[in-house]
């Protein structure tokens, strides 16, 4: 079976019409920031109300706006009119909001929050002139909130895989390759490596079968853009890696995902399997002689199968512990194949990219970070969510003009940026650009794009602890100086905090913190130390005044100390009575 | 839960494995599916995946000991996880933490001695939008106050 991509496009634009044609259309965002809103009792409500009036409406279930702050968010559109969003609504409001809007046509300009489209609401903003979503520039987001995930239509009636039909049809592999090295994408996974200079190992390398593999473990604490877009719009990854796939002549795909996210998890694998039944995957993809096969692959709990040879190691069903390199992924990856590992969002660009043009993408943004950041805000901040901003903002202008600043009646402390491997940022640091290069100047990272926000309440050694205790705990283990010396950093850090510490305990972090940083086989060693030492350089004072007063300067280490006592191997909770002990030599590795 | 016997756990444990979604299975594919299909990883299936993957016994814990989602008790009926990532840390994840393991008599984590339920830390639920955040059963719950966590662990109680 060939299809043709404009019977696809034609069908797609056909059934979004529909949507917007009879009856209403209620959207409800219900991602993984949704749910722990409560957007799942407000979907019964509002099936149940719709169903009670006998009103004919589509209750359809969308991924994240990005105004987390705003759940649950539900949105309505009726025929010929806008579309109008109501924030924090619970069960108890919905009856109230069907009556006015869908009853009586009229939106509930009480309780609406905003609207989208030629109809004005009276007395309610404009929904891209909400603070939050002014200064937004989306691409990677681009359908976020907007569509069902579960729908390959809406996708493909947005401008979903026009790009890959671009490239399909009318570009060879070495124009896409162009296109992409021409953008200046950069990795968003943390190393900020060029994209398309990675995808020029790959092409190198030959081999029947390479793999595309897509990275979404997602462990940092703080960052949730990765699921989010899964969540939101699955295909745009599932598109971008068809077309990775081509560029660099790879045969499957693999998303990797971590078990137990079961909303990212779903919606992939539906995703998927639509794309295999629009033929947009399988053989003779789009009745050309491309092929290309995407599977899932989940992982347990480990924050380091992030790693790209950990998660290589964890793909072939092994334990998540990084290999050594080289060889590098592009010679010898997955299963021994030659492989591409790249980040969701940095996947996630590349449709666009490709129908728009590189050059276009590279005229967003800053110096050497082009396109734009996907930032995660979280914390100590009015506004938290998901936001997609140009690269080359200050982070003043994301905290305030987006984020709405501090909690009310406080003060910004610190900012912790890119993970529990990124750093920490005093308030003044506010003042630096979002991008790769200022960013590491600054002694941070933008990483993963996650920013928690600190005000006047934090204390930087409590940060400090709480982060080297995440590194502890995720430590794999393989190698010594990261598994010693992350445990060595807490238990001094945890000194400290309790005001308890020793002569030459800074010195000794820092010793050991060089160690790890010289020694250690894969990032997660050797970029453990940087919050800490982020920390010190930016609030000396705070440990001083643990250690030369006694005292917490803000009270928060008064806090007890609780954090999970298991380290790998672990053995979660007593074996039953009379249970044998673990075979011996379980502590042998491969 | 009704404790199985060892034969049936391996009959389940074989049948999750051959049950597993995704075409390419390993070590760790059929654990997660184990552990979805019991809600445990019994020694029974440890054999039955060195069996099914040709793989030592050795292997099989290997893999086993080393993701921190596998437990190797039957499991409770109930689990509530509280994240303990920097963002739920800065909003009072520690006051959480601290009130549960109260209210469940525990020390850390761990099963209640009733073996009612589980307590478990999570390094981040992935809802940072909305911290603190726990889990119930799997199921979120965000900007978790103190109050909101004693009534949860009541309704858990009340078995509703
Ligand atoms: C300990 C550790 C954990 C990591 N975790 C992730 C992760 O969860 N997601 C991710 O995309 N990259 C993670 N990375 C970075 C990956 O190794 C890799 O650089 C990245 O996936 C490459 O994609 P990109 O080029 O698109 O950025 C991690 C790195 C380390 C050292
Ligand atoms: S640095 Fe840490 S996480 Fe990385 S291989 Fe060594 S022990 Fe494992
Ligand atoms: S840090 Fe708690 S949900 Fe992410």
């Amino acid at each position: 079976m060939t299809v043709r991509f404009e019977e696809l496009k034609k069908a797609a634009d056909e059934s979004w019409v529909g949507l917007h044609g009879q009856q209403a259309w209620i959207r409800v965002g219900s991602a993984i920031c949704g749910e722990a809103a409560g957007s799942e009792e407000v979907i019964e409500a509002l099936q149940g109300e719709v169903a009670k009036r006998g009103i004919k409406a589509t209750v359809s279930i969308v991924g994240c706006l990005g105004p987390c702050y705003a759940e649950p968010l539900v949105d309505i559109i009726t025929p010929g009119g806008s579309r109008v969003f109501y924030n924090n609504v619970t069960p108890e409001l919905v009856p109230q909001i069907i009556e006015a809007h869908i009853a009586n046509g009229q939106p509930d300009s009480q309780l609406a929050f905003a609207y989208e489209g030629d109809t004005a609401v009276e007395e309610v903003s404009p929904l891209y002139d909400l603070p939050m979503m002014k200064g937004q520039v989306r691409i990677a987001m681009r359908n976020a909130g907007n569509i069902d995930p579960f729908d390959i239509n809406q996708y493909i009636a947005n401008g979903g895989y026009a790009g890959l039909d671009r490239a399909l049809t009318s570009m060879t592999p070495e124009e896409v390759l162009q296109e992409v090295k021409d953008s200046g994408l950069r990795g968003r996974g943390g190393a900020a490596f060029p994209t398309g200079v990675k995808w020029g190992f790959l092409v190198g390398s030959k081999s029947p079968v390479k793999y595309i593999l897509c990275n979404c473990e997602e462990g940092d604490p703080g960052a949730f853009n990765d699921k989010g877009i899964l969540e939101s719009d699955p295909h745009t990854l599932i598109e971008g890696t068809i077309i990775a796939g081509y560029t660099t002549g790879a045969s499957n795909g693999i998303v990797f995902i971590r078990h137990g996210h079961e909303g990212p998890i779903v919606k992939t694998q539906q995703a998927i399997k639509q794309a295999y039944e629009a033929g947009l995957l399988g053989k003779n993809i789009l009745g050309t002689d491309f092929n290309f096969d995407i599977e899932v692959s989940l992982t347990g709990d480990s924050y380091v199968a992030g790693e790209e040879t950990a998660l290589m190691e964890s793909i072939e069903g092994k334990r998540a512990m990084p290999r050594f390199r080289p060889p590098f992924p592009a010679a010898y990856g997955v299963w021994g194949k030659p492989s591409n590992i790249n980040n969701i969002k940095t996947l996630a660009y590349v449709p666009e990219i490709v129908s728009k043009g590189g050059e276009w993408f590279s005229s967003i943004g800053y110096e050497r970070s082009k396109g734009t950041a996907i930032i995660c805000l979280s914390g100590h901040i009015q506004r938290p969510g998901m936001i997609e901003v140009p690269m080359g903002i200050t982070i003043n202008q994301v905290l305030y003009d987006i984020g709405g600043g501090p909690t009310p009646g406080h003060s910004l402390r610190m900012l912790q940026t890119g993970g529990p491997l990124g750093g920490v940022l005093s308030a003044d640091k506010a003042s630096t650009t979002l991008d790769y290069e200022s960013m590491a100047a600054a002694g941070a990272i933008l990483g993963s794009g996650g920013i928690i926000v600190a005000d006047e309440r934090t204390c930087a050694v409590n940060m400090a602890r709480v982060l080297a205790a995440f590194c502890q705990f995720e430590s794999c283990g393989k190698c010594f100086p990261c598994r010693l010396g992350t445990g060595h950093l807490v238990e001094v850090l945890e000194r400290i905090s309790r005001s308890e510490s020793r002569p030459g305990d800074l010195e000794l972090m820092k010793s050991v913190g060089t160690s790890m940083a010289a020694s250690s086989l894969c990032g997660h060693g050797q970029l453990g130390y940087n919050p800490i030492q982020s920390a010190l350089s930016y609030f000396e004072e705070d440990f001083r005044s643990h250690i030369v007063d006694g005292k917490c300067p803000t009270g928060q280490c008064s806090e007890p100390i609780i954090a999970p006592q298991r380290t790998r191997p672990h053995r979660w909770s007593a074996p039953a009575q009379g249970r044998a002990p673990l075979p011996a030599g379980r502590l042998a590795l491969r | 839960m009704t404790t199985m016997d060892s034969d049936s756990l391996r009959t389940s444990s074989r049948q999750a494995i051959q049950d597993q979604e995704y075409p390419t299975k390993t070590v760790l594919s059929s654990l997660l599916s184990i552990e979805d299909a019991l809600g445990w990883i019994p020694e029974e299936s440890i054999e039955e995946v060195a069996d099914f993957m040709k793989a030592t016994i050795n292997d099989v814990w290997a893999v086993a000991s080393f993701y921190t989602n596998f437990r190797f008790a039957p499991p409770t009926p109930n689990t509530i996880e509280v994240c303990w990532g920097p963002s739920c840390h800065l909003v009072g994840a520690m006051g959480l933490a601290e009130k549960a393991l109260d209210a469940l008599g525990l020390e850390n984590e761990g099963d209640t001695e009733d073996g009612a339920v589980t307590f478990k830390f999570n390094t981040c639920l992935g809802a940072c939008s909305h911290a603190p955040v726990v889990a119930v059963n799997h199921k979120l719950k965000g900007q978790c106050s103190e109050d909101r966590l004693s009534e949860l662990l009541t309704q858990i109680r009340n078995g509703s």
